[in-house]
Parts: C-alpha cells; sequence; structure tokens
C-alpha cells in the first residue's frame, strides 16, 4: 500500500456538558499517515491540544477493533464515516486526502443526550434490554447444550442479528432516531431461537414500549440505518419485529 | 503463610466434597447482604447476574458506558469444554491435564481440575440464554480445533465468540437490573477498596462523568477487572483496559501472583509507526494454513512475490521440522523476534514477518476443489481462484479485518505480523475459594492468577472467567458470607471509608497539581518501551535490573513532570489515565522483580540465561515450582512469599517441537 501524508482542516463539536450549548471548532492537523486509523488521527490531534494548554476532544472507544461498539463519530453527515460495514476504530486515514476538510458531530438523537464533545449518553439501550432482552434462565438450570436441536438456518440468522455491537448508528442515521433496528435484532435473535420462543410476545410488547418511553421516532422504512449499520444487520430484522410485535398483540389476553 | 485452601480428596472429588461441605447462607439471609461486583466482563456479568439470581444484593460497576462493552468482547477463537460431542476421545481428565502442561508446570492442579470440571456446565448455560454457537446441518452444536490439543473442543461463534458469549451474560445482568438484585453503576472507576477490621467491606470510585467520589459498601467485594497488558502500552488490550482496581487492591494487601507472566501472541498486525495506539490479533488458527517466512538475504527490500522460493527462510520449518508452524504461540513469537533482531524482518519498519497463504491455497484447497470438481490438470491461475473461495469461507472476516487496517489483500500478497502482548497470566494471588490474602475481597477471571500457569492455551480465557463468575463463586462466596449474616452494612461516614477518600481525592489533587509539560500518553509510551524491550519476549538479568531502574527513573519525572489538562469536578479523559498509567509504572517494577527472581524459563516467561544448548527454553522445576506471590511493602518495596506447587497427577516433563 503506497504511503503518504497529509494536511488536514477538522471542524469538531465541542460541548462541555449536557446543560450547556455546543458549537462547532476549527483544527488543523499535519503531517498525518495514511496508515494512521482516523482514531489515532484524533490522538494525534489531542496531543497537540494538551501541549497547547488546551483541552483535548473527548469521544467515547475502547476496543479499537470494531466490536465494543463504543466508538461514535459522525463524520462528514455519516455515522462511523465513509466506509461501509465498518466502525469508526476501523477507519483508516488513507480514505482521505490532503487538504481536505472533516467534520466530526456526536450522534445526534433527544434519547442519546450529548455528555461532552462527542461523547453521548446510550443507556437508553441499556434500559431497552432490561425490558425483555433476554431469555429468563437461572444459572445452573439448563438442559443439555445439544438437547435441543436448532435448525442450522434459524441458528445462522440469529447469529447475523446477534451481531449488532448497540452502537446507535442506527439511531444516528434515521431521520426519525428511531432505534427499531436495535431493537429488532435483539427480538429477531431471541425469538429465531427455541430457547427464546417461551417469552417471544412479552419480549416485543415490552421492549418495544420500552424504546418508545425512551424517546426514540418511529420507524418509516427509509433504510438509511441498515445502510450504515457496521455489522451489516439487515432491516428484514424489523420486519420480523412487526410480525412479532402484531402476533403479540392478535394473542394478548 | 500463604493458605490455598485445596480440599482434601482425589483431584476429581476435591470440588464435589467442597460444594457437599461449604457453608450456605438461607435465601432471607441473602437479601441482606450487599456483594459489591467490579468490572463487567465474561467474569464480572456472570457472577453479578448469578449472586442476583440467588437473591444477594449486588452493585455492579464498570468504567465503559455499558456493561456490554468490556473487552471480553473481543475474543474471536472461541471456548474450550469437555463435552466430547465429537466421540474423539475428549473428557475432563484430557482438558485438565492440556491445560496444566499448556501452563508449563506452573498452575495449581486442583483449580485446572475444576475448571475443566464446570467447563461442560458453562456450554450449558450459555445456549439456553441463547448464545447463537455454530452448528452443523443436523441442528447440533459444532466444534473446531485449537492449538495445544488434539482433540476438537472448542465452541464458537464465527470469530465473535466472546461477543456472543458476554452478551448472553450482560442479557442476564440486564435482566437482574430489571429485577431489583443488581444496581448497575457504568462510567464509574474503582480507585480504593476500604478495608475495615481486616475485611474488604467496599469501595471508593470516580464517577467518570460528574468527577464525584462515591463511596460504596458491600459485605464483600469482588474485582472482575481483567488483566495488566497494557503495561505494554501497545497491546491487543482495549484502550480502557487498566490495573488500578487490581493495584489498589494490591497496596491494600492483597498479593500480586506471578506478574512476570504474560503472553505474548505470535500473529498480530504489526505496528506501523509512532502513532500506533493498539494493536490487532489475527487468529491462532491462521497458523493452520498460513506458512511463516522471511527472506534469506538481509535487509531484502524486494516485494514479497518477487522473492524467488529458494530465497525465503521458513525457519519455524527449519528449527522445528517437527511441530513446524504449528509450535506454541510463546515459541513462534520468539523465533519471530529473533529473525528480526537479527535483521531479516521485513515491512517498512523491519519488525515483521510473512504469514503467506499462497502454498496452501493453490496446493491444498485448491486442487481438494480441482479433484472435487474433476478439473485434470488445472492451472496456477485456476488452483488460485477456486482455493481463494475455501480460504475465504473459513478466515473471510479476518482477512478483510486485515485489509482494512493495512490497505492490503492478503489473498495476493502475504500477511505481515509479529507478536503483540495479549494476556496476562499472572495477576492477584487467590485461594482455592478465589479470596485474595484480603478477607472478603475476591478476584476472578484474567484479574487473578490461578489457572493458567506460564502460558494460557487458546480458547481458555473464555472458560475460566465464565467458569469463575457462573459456578465457582456462588458457592464460595456463600462458605464467607455464612458467618457474616449477623453483621449490618457498615455506614459509608465510618473513618474508613472517609479515609480512603481522603487517600483518592489527594492523589488526584497531586496529579493535577503537577502542571508540567509531559503528556500522560507520552510517558504510557516509555514505560511500554522500557518493559517491552526488557520485560518481553526475552529477559536477561542485566536487562532487568536495568528496566527496575529506568522504571523508577520514569517514576519520578511522571510525578514532577505530567500535564493534565481540564479539572477535577467533571469529565476527564485525560485524569483519569494518568491516574492509570501510574498504576501501570508501579506495577511494571514489579514485573521486572518478578522476572529477575525467576531465573527459568517457562511458559511466556524467557530468561537468556536458562536455556538449552539449542537455544531452547530450560524450565527448573527443583527450583521454581512455586507460586510467587508478592505483598506491598512500601514504594518499591515488596516481600516474597512462595507457595509450592506440587503435581501429584500431571507429572512435569520438559517441552520439545523439533
Amino acid at each position: 500500500m503506497e504511503h503518504y501524508t497529509m494536511n488536514l482542516t477538522l471542524k469538531i463539536w465541542r460541548q462541555p456538558n449536557t446543560q450547556s450549548p455546543g458549537r462547532f471548532e476549527t483544527y488543523p492537523v499535519s503531517n498525518i499517515s495514511s496508515e494512521m486509523s482516523f482514531l489515532e488521527m484524533i490522538d494525534v490531534l489531542n496531543e497537540q491540544l494538551i501541549k497547547d494548554g488546551k483541552e483535548p476532544v473527548a469521544f467515547d472507544h475502547d476496543c479499537r477493533e470494531g466490536i465494543c461498539g463504543m466508538c461514535s463519530m459522525y463524520i462528514n453527515g455519516r455515522p462511523h464515516g465513509p466506509w461501509q460495514n465498518n466502525t469508526t476504530c476501523q477507519l483508516h486515514m488513507r480514505a482521505y486526502q490532503d487538504g481536505d476538510t472533516i467534520t466530526i458531530e456526536p450522534w445526534r438523537a433527544n434519547s442519546f443526550p450529548v455528555i461532552k464533545d462527542l461523547m453521548v449518553d446510550r443507556s437508553a439501550f441499556d434500559r431497552i434490554i432490561q425490558a425483555g432482552g433476554y431469555i429468563s434462565v437461572n444459572t445452573g438450570s439448563a438442559v443439555d447444550a445439544n438437547a435441543i436441536a436448532v435448525e442450522k438456518d434459524n441458528a445462522d440468522a440469529a447469529f447475523a442479528a446477534a451481531a449488532c455491537i448497540g452502537c446507535g448508528a442506527c439511531v444516528a442515521a434515521c431521520k426519525n432516531s428511531s432505534a427499531m433496528l436495535f431493537v429488532s435484532a435483539k427480538v429477531s435473535h431471541l425469538a429465531l431461537l427455541p430457547q427464546g420462543s417461551p417469552e417471544r410476545k412479552s419480549r416485543a410488547v415490552n421492549m418495544v414500549a420500552q424504546m418508545d418511553k425512551e424517546g426514540f421516532g418511529a420507524c418509516t422504512n427509509t433504510g438509511a440505518c441498515e445502510a450504515v449499520c457496521p455489522k451489516g444487520i439487515s432491516i428484514e430484522n424489523i420486519a420480523r419485529l412487526n410480525r412479532e410485535y402484531m402476533m403479540a398483540g392478535l394473542s394478548a389476553d | 503463610m500463604l493458605d490455598s485452601k485445596i480440599p482434601a480428596g482425589t483431584l476429581d472429588q476435591k470440588w464435589t466434597y467442597y460444594k457437599g461441605h461449604c457453608k450456605l447462607v438461607n435465601p432471607a439471609n441473602k437479601r441482606k447482604l450487599e456483594v459489591i461486583v467490579v468490572g463487567t466482563g465474561l467474569a464480572g456479568a456472570s457472577a453479578a447476574a448469578s449472586l442476583g439470581e440467588l437473591g444477594y444484593k449486588v452493585k455492579a460497576f464498570c468504567f465503559q458506558d455499558s456493561p456490554r462493552r468490556a473487552h471480553s468482547i473481543a475474543a474471536q477463537g472461541g471456548i474450550n469444554a469437555a463435552k466430547n460431542y465429537q466421540n474423539d476421545g475428549d473428557s475432563v481428565f484430557r482438558l485438565f491435564y492440556d491445560t496444566v502442561k499448556g501452563g508449563d508446570y506452573r498452575a495449581r492442579e486442583a483449580n485446572v481440575h475444576r475448571l475443566a470440571e464446570v467447563s461442560v456446565n458453562i456450554i450449558d448455560q450459555c445456549v439456553a440464554q441463547g448464545v447463537p454457537f455454530a452448528r452443523d446441518y443436523g441442528g447440533l452444536l459444532n466444534n473446531r480445533s485449537f492449538g495445544g490439543t488434539q482433540v476438537k473442543r472448542t465452541f464458537y461463534a464465527a470469530g465473535q465468540t466472546g461477543q456472543q458469549l458476554l452478551i448472553g451474560a450482560y442479557q442476564a445482568l440486564e435482566r437482574q437490573v430489571a429485577l431489583g438484585n443488581v444496581t448497575m453503576h457504568s462510567r464509574h472507576e474503582m480507585l480504593d477498596v476500604v478495608v475495615v477490621d481486616g475485611k474488604a467491606r467496599g469501595i471508593i470510585c470516580r464517577n467518570l462523568v460528574t468527577g464525584e467520589l462515591e463511596r460504596h459498601f458491600g459485605h464483600a467485594v469482588l474485582l472482575c477487572t481483567g488483566g495488566y497488558g497494557n503495561v505494554f502500552y501497545l497491546s491487543t488490550n482495549a484502550m480502557g483496559s487498566n490495573v488500578t482496581a487490581a493495584w489498589k487492591a494490591h497496596k491494600k494487601g492483597a498479593y500480586f501472583a506471578n506478574p512476570c507472566f504474560t503472553q505474548i501472541h505470535p500473529t498480530c498486525i504489526p505496528v506501523s509507526g509512532d502513532h500506533q495506539s493498539k494493536l490487532t490479533l489475527m487468529s491462532e488458527s491462521l497458523r493452520n494454513d498460513g506458512r511463516i517466512w522471511v527472506p534469506k538475504q538481509k535487509g531484502d527490500k524486494r516485494k514479497a512475490n518477487d522473492i524467488p522460493e529458494e530465497e525465503r527462510d521458513y525457519y519455524l520449518e527449519r528449527r522445528y521440522p517437527a511441530f513446524g508452524n504449528l509450535v506454541p504461540r510463546d515459541v513462534a513469537s520468539r523465533a519471530a523476534k529473533e529473525r528480526c533482531d537479527a535483521g531479516y524482518g521485513v515491512g517498512t519498519t523491519g519488525q515483521a514477518v510473512y504469514l503467506d497463504f499462497k502454498f496452501n491455497l493453490i496446493n491444498k484447497y485448491g486442487r481438494a476443489e480441482a479433484n472435487k470438481l474433476g478439473i485434470q490438470n488445472p492451472d496456477t491461475e485456476t488452483l488460485m481462484r477456486l482455493g481463494k473461495e475455501v480460504v475465504k469461507e473459513e478466515y473471510g472476516n479476518l482477512f478483510d479485518m486485515y485489509e482494512k487496517i493495512t490497505g492490503e489483500n492478503p489473498y495476493e500478497v502475504p500477511m505481515r505480523i509479529y507478536p503483540a502482548v495479549h494476556y496476562t497470566m499472572g495477576g492477584l494471588w487467590v485461594d482455592y475459594e478465589l479470596m485474595t490474602s484480603v478477607k472478603g475481597l475476591y478476584a476472578l477471571g484474567e484479574a487473578n492468577f490461578s489457572d493458567h500457569g506460564a502460558n494460557r492455551l487458546g480458547a481458555s480465557a473464555l472458560m475460566q472467567g465464565l467458569a469463575d463468575g457462573y459456578f465457582v463463586i456462588p458457592y464460595t462466596i456463600g462458605n464467607y458470607l455464612a458467618d457474616d449474616i449477623a453483621t449490618k452494612p457498615i455506614p459509608t461516614d465510618h473513618p474508613a471509608f472517609a479515609e480512603a477518600e481522603k487517600a483518592a481525592a489527594d492523589r488526584i489533587q497531586n496529579l493535577m497539581n503537577i502542571q508540567g509539560k509531559q503528556t500522560v500518553e507520552s510517558f504510557h509510551k516509555r514505560l511500554g518501551k522500557i518493559i517491552w524491550d526488557k520485560c518481553g519476549m526475552a529477559r536477561s538479568e542485566e536487562g532487568l535490573k536495568e528496566a527496575i531502574r529506568d522504571i523508577q527513573a520514569l517514576k519520578k519525572e511522571f510525578w514532577s513532570d505530567v500535564r493534565i489538562p481540564g479539572v477535577i469536578e467533571g469529565m476527564n479523559p485525560e485524569l483519569d489515565k494518568a491516574g492509570r498509567v501510574a498504576d501501570f509504572i508501579e506495577l511494571g517494577e514489579l514485573m521486572c522483580r518478578d522476572a529477575l527472581d525467576r531465573a527459568e524459563s517457562c511458559g511466556g516467561h524467557f530468561r537468556e540465561e536458562s536455556q538449552t544448548e539449542d537455544g531452547e527454553a530450560l524450565r527448573k522445576d527443583d527450583e521454581y515450582a512455586y507460586v510467587a506471590a508478592w505483598q506491598f511493602q512500601g514504594e518499591h518495596q515488596w516481600s516474597l512469599h512462595k507457595e509450592p506447587l506440587t503435581f501429584e497427577i500431571a507429572k512435569p516433563s520438559q517441552r520439545s517441537y523439533k
């Protein structure tokens, strides 16, 4: 891979805390290697800011290998930046050229309030899981793992839905700030498995109720969520959630 | 005196005996008992969920924004269990034996046997929770093979096994949160253990959003805070992974065991420059089909594909003809370092070797596919094309990840790889009940030292984390808390809480007051370089002594010249990082002291003075068959307690791969 360096202009959202208003600040960064990851480029900026006696940019990140779901930057109008099936931490600087201007914002959604700069509060997702995103089985009461066969197609589809990393890009991309892709991925993962079947009705109803309570918007099937999902979660899951929800309503006592 | 509290009886009866005789707490009393769980990876989430289910009042803490993000999530390969679903001769005994041998005879037999016993329950539990393990067309569970074993006992979910297991444990945890049995505190970092009358009774933590210090009481405290690989700065750990909780416990009296036992994984994507912030693993399974080589000519600048076959040195196949590219992790790592140090490394930095799939792509997979399709005398191009399709199915996601990071297509050009820090076998010393040397303070998962000896086998970390959390601690904690049912919650205005909080506050203030010139990151990088150079893949008496001096000097410099921006009140990630790096510096010194004390080579610990005539690791069972448990005595001062290791069943033998 050809290696090159570049000078860039960064326009970054700065906000001291949830209560205060935020605004864009412009920062030049120079001598950025095309081999750096996007977050390493932000590291360079932060080191520079600290040396200049300024506050570094706060952002969420942890594993830096695309699996923990912590990183969450809205880059040039797209969650996680320009690459397909990718997280911010796995975006690399060879996606950019010398002289580029890059605008970086936090996830924008009322249900994800900004904590500081590019960091948002995604605890609404945890509360949606608390509403039913699990199988009620206590430790120790499980039967042998091979006692129940699971059709391979269903197992594979459950796995594909379970690949969700809970980053919230789907919400950030949606003009309604809907969390339907996230909720449907969890409902699908568990409904497709025989182990998850006994609770499927209450799960769908309760998770959707919590989603609404958290203030996420409605789904209007634009598909923006699927387009930016770093794990390629399909909107077929939303169709499945709608079926699960409707069936639960029809058979309610 | 160290008492490991190993139960009586034959090895295979110890855990059964223990479970049948340990004290129990009745359900009504459990509701009066509070347990603090720090960390929500596989060990922490499984422990918090299980204890919540039992009826204890649990408070769980993590520094991430959600418990689902703990670094267990990044584990790729799989989880071992002695299910013997493949009918290939596996058993609890074989898993036990492989683990003790793989650990180069530096682990406790009784703990490892218990681990192998409960491994089967883990898989049952995870499947019941909805963990989508890989399955065959008949709908039953599939297995793959991993290093150091001759059976297929590894359960997996593509290359995301850690994620799926952690989501299972996280969901069980969130269910307990919903039921009110667990209170979750995310974005909180533990800064101290509170000890009252010799027993752990709570923690001090910093709310990372508001910056406030908080006091939390617990009848017992569980540290499930992972390993300390980030002491090397560059590792496959997450950016936030740290030793702070374990280190604070150590300074409050918990012994730290075998700190020098660190695992350096041979196949990681190499460092590309000074900007590098972390390293990424390429799964061990790739060595099944990749051949490792460097050019025969020093400093050869030609592209890999331009170097003809006869000018390539397949050094693992040359040095270890019997095992070739499949030698254990420690051996493969040292061999790569040897070639690069001698000037044969490749890539811009010269710190990399090639992992080349072309040979097997053509000759193994390509030919097999051509045979299947009945293609006579296929040309190389056809073989390549056919082979690629098979390799894509086997390793597609890893190849994609490699391409995202390096921009190179590993189907066309060989991967460049180099060893990187991956796991720490050392950790807080615990007895059979997972209790540290402080009463009521437990350590689970990677945070303790107990099961992997001097080298961990692949797919065993997930097994240990979940074993400790789901199936060990629910029994052993009852045995302790049964004597505590009359203890009322201690109000957090108790002097011990006030004192611990003040110490934490003073330390933060001291850090902020320095207002020096150098960033936290720059100190961390320098620490990492010292440890990597002197206490990494090869260690010597001279180097370790130098390292200790260097680290002591670095500590002094850190505490007089570090610059931390921002304020104490409110979010300040640089301040959080400064506290962690300060602890890593102290741990780094202890690692070097431990490595200096252990003048033998075993597992991941290679002392240059202790090798055979042909340069292989030489273990010294007569002198060093012990667990080194270090007690903190004051700045730069520790005393060593030795727990002798006896092997009644798995008799030690020297490893050879020639």
